[in-house]
């Protein structure tokens, strides 16, 4: 199983955001969407997730999907943690499969709820308000939210922004171990280069409406790419078989 | 790469916080929330007997429940008092206090404002306009005359609800349009309702101000039904969409991603909200403040699932309402303060006791 996109072009009226994007995410991995402010990253996850509407394709295996599928298989989690709710944790996570919820919940519907709430270490607060919680809790509340969707595709927008250095890599392990146990494409925007070059098995970098380069960590996080696609200069560097490091020197 | 259980957050002072293995402490919450729901029946039970046993005709309790449960024994004039005048009004009482509880937590909802309320987007007012109307033509209906005021009501607000509908859809329904054109049609027709009273002679003007004041003493066996049966369809028309609505809550973006159509969810609740204020409104005239509260004291009570929350505000607006007119009779025994006006003299201290006593945000 792998997600193909296929020339997905996200336009407004005359203004095209997004130009013919094609790529290829494998099974089990998760792909690093990288580029500057406004190249439209969050608009290609929203188009691939069927909340927007796009032209072109994205197919599972081969198959094409409706934008119904998409919205089905594909769980998108927004960037914005600021919600302001006096809804309870576990009610939040819930709202994942909103349609299985009914008048009364399925059996082990809520302890469903809650293993996925414990993938993040927040079982605890199942009935604590949402605004409650820090803003690190909330992002992890949200990420428990979109797992427990047990989706396909796995979509998340800048996942880490809100936490603490230590919780950032908790996440993205716990999400590398998830990727690899159960087969679901990981996709996720991120601004940090290093958390990218360190946890992603696949990048795609995109600027100017439209691909810059994909492929592994190491073909596309080079010095040339990123003074393309950021206008910076930086130095990459690789010791010992260890993650790329990269160091932003100046903006050109 | 497998991460040790508890590696995720700590308390403050860093010990691991206990790990419940089960969902048992939202299910002991669930519990609670319908044990608040059926204390808030009784409370609504409670203060409808006391509804029905007071009144300016001072009939006993035991008049009362002779007139309700064994009408055959009473005398004519005790069984019309009860059951033709207290009656009705203390079914209209809960039915009207139901349907705008209902109508504010819809509307909160929606529109993802605390100040919202059955009135923010002009719908009472319309009501209004479209009765002092009627009252300063003098036209009647040539069947059911009796309908002709609360249908002039009930047309114009459906009429306000479309121009706020037409206008808001052009900008794909957005909350902040929605409001500035409800906003926009309030001021309408609260000017339309105060050029036809400017124009009314004074016995006129005083039965479209009686009737803007917002009274039980309008309710009868007639209306009675109607407003339950606009009540229960649009009820039934929200059950299957409790959940949406309470992922609303988390803001456009985070429900539509989880499948709601936002937009759509608004275009049904904003046509029930006009449907369920104008049934409120167009019999009993115009009553603030049970809207615009009720909703907020139900969800400091239950919280934001709309399965807990709707039942709530409708018992809440029902307990204001019914509250409300129990004052009305014995603020000044022997007469009938118009209930439109108690209302708030009775709700603020509660929602005032309410507030101070709580420590959670509920909003």
């Amino acid at each position: 199983m792998s997600l193909q996109i296929k020339h997905l072009t996200v336009a407004y009226g005359q203004n095209t955001i997004l130009r013919a994007l094609e790529d290829h995410w494998p099974e089990g991995r998760i792909t690093a969407l990288i580029g500057c402010n406004g190249a439209g990253k969050s608009t290609f996850l929203q188009a691939l997730s069927g909340l927007i509407p796009m032209q072109g394709e994205a197919a599972l295996s081969g198959r094409k999907l409706s934008p119904e599928e998409r919205r089905q298989m594909i769980a998108y989690m927004p960037q914005d943690t600021s919600a302001h709710s006096s809804l309870t944790v576990l009610e939040v996570v819930l709202l994942g499969r909103l349609n299985s919820l009914g008048l009364n919940l399925p059996k082990g519907l809520a302890n469903e709820a809650l293993e996925a709430l414990d993938a993040f270490g927040l079982s605890s607060l199942q009935t604590r308000q949402l605004d409650e919680i820090s803003g690190g809790q909330r992002q992890l509340v949200f990420l428990a939210q979109a797992l427990f969707r047990q989706p396909r595709v796995l979509l998340l927008d800048e996942p880490t922004a809100a936490l603490d250095l230590r919780h950032q890599l908790l996440v993205l392990e716990r999400l590398r171990l998830i990727a690899r146990k159960t087969g679901t494409i990981i996709g996720m925007a991120m601004h940090d280069l290093n958390l990218a070059a360190q946890y992603s098995d696949h990048v795609l970098g995109l600027g100017g409406g439209g691909k810059i380069a994909s492929g592994a960590p190491r073909e596309v996080l080079n010095p040339e790419t990123l003074r393309t696609m950021y206008g910076i200069e930086a130095q990459v560097t690789q010791i010992a078989g260890g993650p790329l490091q990269i160091l932003p020197l100046r903006a050109v | 790469m497998p991460l040790p259980d508890g590696a995720f957050f700590t308390t403050e002072t860093g010990a691991a916080q206990a790990v419940p293995d089960d969902a048992s402490q939202y299910t002991a919450l669930m519990r609670h929330r319908l044990l608040r729901l059926a204390g808030a029946m009784l409370v609504m039970l409670a203060l409808t007997v006391t509804d029905i046993l007071t009144g300016p005709a001072m009939l006993s309790l035991f008049d009362v429940l002779t007139g309700l449960f064994s009408p055959a024994q009473a005398d004519a004039m005790t069984r019309v008092i009860v059951l033709d005048i207290r009656l009705p009004m203390s079914v209209m009482a809960i039915l009207v206090g139901m349907s705008l509880g209902t109508a504010g937590v819809h509307m909160q909802t929606i529109l993802g404002n605390p100040l919202a309320s059955p009135y923010t987007l002009g719908f009472s007012a319309a009501a209004g306009f479209g009765a002092a109307l009627a009252i300063l033509t003098g036209v009647t209906l040539p069947v059911f005359p009796w309908l002709t005021i609360p249908l002039a009501a009930f047309v114009m607000c459906v009429l306000a609800a479309a121009l706020v509908f037409s206008f808001s859809r052009m900008r794909a329904m957005r909350p902040e349009v929605m409001v500035l054109a409800g906003i926009a049609t309030l001021f309408l027709f609260q000017s339309a309702q105060s050029l036809v009273q400017y124009l009314a002679a004074p016995e006129v003007l005083q039965a479209i101000v009686f009737w803007l004041f917002g009274s039980l003493l309008k309710a009868s066996w007639n209306n009675v039904p109607i407003v339950a049966i606009v009540f229960a369809l649009t009820s039934l028309a929200v059950l299957p969409n409790l959940w949406q609505l309470t992922a609303l809550r988390l803001g456009d973006a985070r429900a539509a991603a989880v499948g709601v159509d936002v937009s759509g969810l608004r275009i049904k609740l904003f046509a029930l909200v006009a449907l369920l204020t104008a049934g409120a409104v167009a019999f009993v005239g115009t009553i603030g403040f049970v809207g615009l509260v009720a909703p907020h004291i139900a969800r400091m009570l239950v919280g934001e699932d709309q399965r807990f929350l709707l039942p709530m505000a409708a018992l809440m607006g029902a307990i204001i309402m019914t509250g409300a007119s129990v004052a009305s009779k014995l603020i000044s025994p022997g007469g009938v303060i118009p209930i439109g006006i108690v209302t708030a003299l009775i709700g603020v201290p509660f929602l005032f006791f309410l507030i101070l006593r709580g420590q959670r945000r509920h909003w």
